[in-house]
């Protein structure tokens, strides 16, 4: 049968069928499927294991359960219409798409951010990391049985949630950033709860410490489990808190600051080893450095307009293209665009970073246990809807 | 193997201390909302579908000019406009004009500028609430506010057409 020919086939789909088994010396191998409705996969990820026991000798992710077409779908809207799909890819770090889009636009288009709209992005796209840094929290310590901490999660993220409903109107899939600035200014109420909020999260922060990090049980599920190497992730183009907890300090705000980040001061934390530990301290680490953020930018926000008054009234980049990079709650998002000139993309091209995390799963999993392997795909902290677009 | 013992003790006492948060958390008002019998605050940002605002003179009569500007912008194509010029028979086939979906309205390049001398009577203002992605491009385009969001958040229907939403009749319905 040729590749491209498709056949019902009993005795499995195209993956299953053409999916190699490394074999053991006993030659008595156990092919499973993980997902895509295993509640440990977080979305429709199905990863297909080949098990020796309770060891992991091959793993394979299987992807495209909830691809969408977004980057077909660019070329058929106008720069506008695109717009909401942005709060669709990652819908965990929306902003930090939406911003990735607004800002590949920008740059193409050449249109002038105003400073307030620039620091009202700031504030709301960390909020937003934040709000993602939390649920993942929650949900990697379920994925290795502890229940009560995605509770404690929950609560705060609600107030987060809350906080960016008053200016977005939504409460996860935001459609917030416009070319030239956001869809609305900040209001009062915002910045008082913002500011009330980031004093009541320097006080959670504590807490989840001595509840979760501390925990022997923690500890022991996490430390030397998934080690990575920095040859192999920057072999497989690992961005974002991955990579950094293997010591390397790589984020997009810092060693090619878009927007105002260059005004702020904060720290980029890394890890040593490299292990599912450290990307837990790296990620926790990030949710206080980006309340610093929040802090220093309602400091210093200045006014004026929160979208730039003269625009045209129709996006019409000249031809070119363009790439521009966002650091989202994953790693690097980036946006590639071409334009032939006429008020749609030519081409539209998305670079999730959860793509090139997840597939660092395969290499990490291999020779471990498979209830090792949950926690290594926890920690990897992997969006569905991004990886498949 | 001191140590060892040293270590189990640390680790421990790391779940005595996470029992004392939970045991402490245990004794702390309800945070949830009973749904049913209470509601969540804030409600008021939340931003739901579209709906039509009145003129301030007549609040049954839509502010709208019928420039087709949102059904454009749409990325969803939600919204179906029909209209006529006033005084002229509401049948006449010539003058009745489609926007919504699938059919294109050529770009001028310039700001709309409701045309003074022609009266249009709205007809049919509909939107598709299925296809609706909350976005929020058709209020922020509209020239003169013709449309607003609505805080509509219980919805609950048994079919489709359920959210086809009339939103002529919505307007001439309220209060
Ligand atoms: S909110 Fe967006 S998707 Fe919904 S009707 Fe308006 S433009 Fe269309
Ligand atoms: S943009 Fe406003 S005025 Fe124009 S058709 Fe839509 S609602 Fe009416």
């Amino acid at each position: 049968m040729k590749p491209n020919e498709s056949k019902f086939e009993l005795n499995g789909d195209y993956y299953s069928t053409r999916f190699e088994p490394s074999g053991s010396e006993t030659g008595d191998t156990l092919i499973l499927n993980m997902g895509p409705q295993h509640p440990s996969t977080h979305g429709v990820l199905r990863i297909i294991v080949e098990l020796d026991g309770e060891y992991i000798k091959k793993a394979e992710p299987v992807l495209g359960y909830i691809h969408r077409m977004h980057e077909k779908m660019g070329e058929v809207k106008t720069y506008m219409q695109y717009l909401p799909n942005m709060g669709r890819v990652d819908y965990l770090h929306a902003l930090a798409w939406n911003w990735a889009y607004v800002g590949a636009v920008e740059k193409l288009t050449g249109i002038e951010v105003p400073q307030r709209a620039e620091y009202i992005r700031v504030i709301t796209c960390e909020l937003n990391r934040i709000c993602s840094h939390l649920l993942w929290w929650g949900a990697y310590l379920l994925d290795l049985g502890a229940f009560t901490p995605i509770l404690y999660a929950f609560v705060d993220r609600e107030k987060i949630m809350d906080i960016l409903q008053i200016v977005t109107g939504s409460r996860l899939t935001y459609c917030y950033y416009r070319f030239g600035g956001v869809s609305a200014d900040i209001t009062d109420e915002f910045i008082n709860q913002t500011k009330e909020f980031l004093t009541y999260f320097k006080t959670r922060i504590p807490m989840y410490h001595d509840l979760v990090t501390g925990n022997m049980i923690l500890r022991g599920r996490c430390e030397d489990i998934g080690v990575l190497s920095v040859e192999t992730a920057k072999q497989y183009g690992a961005t974002g808190p991955v990579l950094r907890g293997s010591g390397i300090a790589y984020d997009v705000r810092k060693v090619e600051p878009y927007s105002v980040y260059d005004k702020f001061d904060f720290k980029i934390p890394v890890g040593q080893n490299g292990d599912a530990m450290d990307r837990y301290d790296v990620r926790v680490a990030e949710m206080t450095e980006s309340l610093k953020i929040i802090e220093q930018a309602l400091e210093s926000l200045p006014d004026g307009h929160y979208i730039n008054p003269n625009l045209p009234d129709r996006i019409m980049p000249p031809k070119g293209e363009v790439y521009y990079a966002v650091e989202g709650a994953r790693g690097k998002i980036g946006i590639y665009i071409i334009s032939d000139g006429t008020a749609k993309p030519y081409r539209l091209k998305l670079r999730a970073p959860g793509f090139s995390n997840l597939h660092l799963f395969a290499e990490l999993s291999q020779g471990t246990l498979l209830s090792d392997a949950v926690s290594i795909l926890g920690s990897l902290d992997l969006v569905i809807p991004e990886i498949d677009r | 193997m001191l140590k060892d013992i040293g270590k189990t003790l640390i680790g421990l006492w790391s779940l005595i201390i996470g029992l004392k948060i939970t045991g402490k958390e245990f004794f702390k008002p309800w945070l949830t909302v009973h749904y049913p019998r209470q509601e969540v605050k804030n409600l008021n940002t939340y931003r739901g579908h579209i709906e039509l605002t009145g003129q301030e003179t007549d609040p049954w009569k839509p502010k709208c000019v019928m420039c087709g500007k949102c059904a454009e912008i749409c990325p969803s194509g939600c919204i179906h406009i029909e209209f006529h010029i006033a005084g002229e028979d509401d049948s006449s086939q010539t003058e009745k004009i489609l926007i919504g979906v699938g059919v294109e309205i050529p770009f001028s390049g310039k700001k709309f500028v409701p045309a003074a001398k022609i009266e249009r009577e709205l007809d049919i203002f509909n939107l598709n609430y299925n296809l609706c992605s909350l976005c929020g491009l058709c209020v922020q385009n509209c020239p003169v506010d013709a449309i607003k969001f609505s805080k509509d958040v219980y919805l609950a229907g048994r079919s489709r057409q359920d959210f086809e939403y009339d939103l002529l009749a919505r307007l001439k319905g309220q209060g």
